[in-house]
């Protein structure tokens, strides 16, 4: 088990930077440029690493907490989740419920950090935050009921398990849905376009971003560290139920895992290229939509 | 020049009046006539004061009738006090708190009297708000407009923005995201323009240099109005060449701003190709104005008596064919920006101003345009040398964001279209005429149409003939208030995007 879990972290670690920089760049060809080197994330990480911290008199130990627990957070979830063929590390029955509810502490700890600096911009995204992603929730959910069905088991490990590449021969349409909608759920949660604007400098369109401004230096790091393990860990769910393979070598199934993951950035950066962001009013009636869409998948796995 | 139907003096536009034609009239014959005028449809283009014997002040109004091209003059005398005329005619409201804080004359009966730039008054002993002479006044420091309410917050950006633009603040009182009302309190660059063009100080290249840079992305346009008051106050008309040189520099001016804000609004929904194709083309909009005259912004093209620069033909054949290669790579990223149904979800409906609103706010140039209002310098106020700029006015009726973005579009290609075929007539001969010096007590005025809309350069002159007051009316001056009321009931979320699909001047503001 210690084997397991050192490979998923040094996997998770290692890779999750390169999937921000494979956004950027695949954001860069699309706009004409060059675009910043694919590794330029990690230099970033670096470069805040070695700066000071600055607090403003007006916060506590909260403020700190909310990055902390942002970067330890994605990492305790990752751990539930098997990363392609490799299983998870940690697996118990009921599992889904602490891994939805780990992510769900990080944002709680960013809110607060966020409320903490009593600014009124960080206090509108955290309000919106919230609300966006108490209506995420549900299609997260949903989509856990119809792979719980399918496998008959309540652990992450084995609700993502072999058994999906025969399921999408006989409930594909069920499976095809939750996809979608875990990946919709992925853009509101990552802060992607449509939903937010990673890139905006406008502080009052902004949702995650905005609660992270006062950061600076390694708490700075830390939030934009604990931004790309996240997106790795919800998109280690979509690689995996879109891309069931097992080949039986370990290496090869961890390569097929990464090249998933990066296909996914490059989808990510395809999407943030052609479409404009949605007005603020428009997020929840998407993600209601996604609920419904996953729903009906489940009514599909049921029947 | 007419003669006079009832109180004031009509003139077209570049036209040069004696003052001694233009007589004081009673303060109920002005208000009368103004009010009468703004009823039939008439903006008030500028509305002033300056100085007259003792503490007196002679007021002038401006106003424009679009349908006949006309421009009404009156003018009045006032002492100690203005009795207000906003709650008659709303555009009114901020030349008479620029007045009030000009002058320090107190204004009777004003809804909303605030101060505008934060500077003293011009007659040191008055304040209009009596504030203490010995303070040093900070923009921003009055009493903004408050909603109470336990679930009512208060949200203040600014002065200092997360991007690199110009200061101003913005104070928003909010419902949960819905913006009951904002409230813009600018000054922050106020510079004392007008006041430095008073006197000997008002003559030579300094003025023109400065008055270039009253809002430096319009300088070809307030060059131009300049230059135009100058040649007016000399009895004098351009050479044909360098008003068709001025006109296409004019052009170029808003292709260039108008592709940076179709750009800008890309950024702001996120629409990533639009908003990198048009940060580059912009500047190689940029650039042609370069090859004219060697600065990317026009600085010193455009001065009194015709056109600095020298252009030959082979100049202006290398930019014919280069605006042909940029024009192409224009149409794509705007149709691309209006093709995108994502782009036309985020923009429909936001930001809506109803004509009924923009018309007695006074709106000019794009803005008004875009609610359906026919207001275009090029158009109704032609100076008459057959070269002001494209014959069409383009306009939309809905008055939102995408409204102003397409009222934009529309232009960029009226304007391409124009330019081409200015290019290829060019009249000859010279482009620059020594000007004779100008006509003393007179008073001149000159409407440009820039990019943004309608600029006013009003100059009355003493008896050597140099500037006794300058007026500049930058169009944002009237459109910044358009702006506050687009964000009545919207979400605060969208004002980055309602700001950026007005794109106003602070700095011309702010004078």
């Amino acid at each position: 088990m210690l084997v397991g879990v050192l490979v998923h972290l040094a996997l998770l670690l290692a890779f999750a930077p390169l999937m921000t920089g494979v956004i950027n760049r695949t954001k860069a060809v699309f706009a004409g440029r060059r675009g910043a080197p694919l590794l330029q994330p990690y230099w970033d990480l670096g470069r805040l690493w070695r700066k000071g911290f600055v607090f403003s008199r007006t916060t506590t130990w909260v403020f700190l907490i909310g990055p902390v627990v942002g970067l330890v957070v994605p990492v305790l979830a990752s751990l539930l989740l098997p990363f392609g063929a490799l299983a998870a590390p940690v697996t118990f029955e009921g599992d889904l419920i602490l891994f939805v509810y780990l992510l769900g502490l990080g944002r709680f700890f960013t809110v607060l950090a966020a409320l903490d600096t009593g600014s009124s911009f960080e206090g509108m995204g955290a309000a919106r935050e919230v609300t966006f992603s108490c209506l995420a929730e549900p299609t997260v959910f949903f989509a856990f009921v119809v792979l719980a069905r399918l496998a008959d088991r309540l652990s992450l490990n084995a609700m993502l398990g072999p058994h999906l590449a025969t399921s999408w021969d006989t409930t594909g349409a069920s499976l095809g849905l939750i996809t979608v909608c875990l990946f919709v759920v992925l853009l509101a949660e990552n802060s992607r376009i449509p939903f937010d604007d990673p890139n905006t400098h406008l502080e009052l369109t902004m949702i995650h971003e905005v609660m992270v401004l006062d950061h600076s230096g390694p708490a700075l790091g830390m939030i934009l560290y604990g931004a790309a393990l996240k997106l790795m860990v919800l998109g280690a769910i979509v690689v995996r139920l879109a891309l069931p393979l097992e080949t039986g070598w370990g290496w090869l199934d961890a390569l097929v895992f990464l090249g998933g993951l990066l296909a996914l950035a490059v989808l990510i950066g395809v999407i943030e290229s052609t479409m404009a962001r949605l007005r603020l009013t428009r997020i929840p009636q998407i993600l209601i939509g996604t609920t419904l869409v996953t729903i009906f998948a489940v009514v599909l796995v049921l029947r | 020049m007419s003669g006079d139907v009832g109180a004031g003096v009509f003139i077209r536009n570049g036209d040069c009046l004696s003052l001694s034609l233009l007589q004081p009239v009673g303060w109920e014959d002005f208000a009368g006539v103004l009010l009468d005028e703004v009823k039939a449809g008439g903006r008030v283009a500028a509305y002033f004061a300056a100085p007259a014997a003792g503490t007196a002040l002679d007021l002038f109004a401006v106003i424009v009738q679009d349908q006949t091209g006309n421009l009404r003059l009156l003018r009045s005398e006032i002492d100690g006090i203005l009795v207000s005329l906003t709650p008659q005619c709303p555009q009114l409201h901020l030349f008479e708190r620029e007045i009030a804080e000009q002058y320090g004359v107190k204004v009777e009966g004003h809804p909303w009297f605030k101060p505008v730039r934060f500077h003293r008054a011009w007659r040191r002993d008055s304040d209009a708000w009596d504030r203490d002479p010995g303070a040093a006044l900070v923009p921003g420091d009055m009493e903004f407009y408050r909603i109470e309410g336990d679930e009512v917050h208060e949200v203040a950006v600014g002065p200092v923005h997360a991007g690199i633009i110009e200061p101003g603040h913005f104070r928003f009182q909010c419902y949960g995201e819905r913006v009951i009302h904002l409230e813009i309190s600018l000054g922050y660059q106020h510079r004392g323009v007008e006041a430095r063009l008073v006197g000997s100080a008002g003559r030579g290249a300094a003025t023109r240099r400065r008055l270039e840079t009253v809002a430096g992305d319009t300088t070809i346009g307030h060059a131009t109005a300049y230059g135009l008051v100058c040649e007016s106050l000399a009895g004098v008309t351009v050479p044909p060449r360098a008003a068709a040189l001025r006109a296409v520099a004019l052009e170029l001016e808003r292709l260039a701003n108008h592709v940076g804000d179709i750009g800008g609004l890309a950024t702001d929904v996120g629409f990533l190709p639009t908003a990198s194709f048009c940060g580059r083309i912009r500047g190689d909009y940029l650039n042609l104005t370069a090859e004219l005259c060697g600065n990317r912004f026009g600085r010193g093209l455009v001065c009194p008596g015709g056109v600095a620069m020298a252009v030959d033909a082979e100049l202006v054949d290398r930019l014919g064919r280069k605006l042909a290669a940029v024009e192409r790579d224009t149409r794509g990223a705007v149709d691309l920006f209006f093709g995108a149904p994502s782009v036309l979800a985020r923009t429909e409906g936001i930001g809506v101003v109803s004509s009924g609103t923009a018309r007695e706010l006074g709106l000019v140039g794009v803005a008004a345009r875009a609610c359906g209002l026919p207001v275009d310098s090029r158009r109704h106020q032609r100076t008459g040398d057959g070269f002001f700029g494209p014959p069409e006015t383009a306009m939309m009726e809905d008055g939102d964001v995408q409204a102003r973005g397409r009222v934009r579009k529309r232009e960029i290609q009226v304007s391409f279209a124009w330019v081409a075929q200015a290019l290829g007539g060019l009249p000859d001969g010279t482009a620059l005429r020594d000007l004779p010096s100008a006509a003393p007590s007179s008073l001149a005025v000159a409407l440009v149409e820039g990019w943004r809309g309608e600029i006013v350069h009003v100059a009355v002159t003493d008896a050597n003939g140099d500037f006794s007051r300058y007026k500049i009316v930058d169009p944002s001056f009237h459109n910044w208030s358009g702006l506050a009321m687009a964000l009545r009931g919207e979400q605060i979320s969208d004002f980055p995007l309602i700001n950026k699909s007005f794109n106003l001047s602070y700095c011309g503001f702010d004078l």
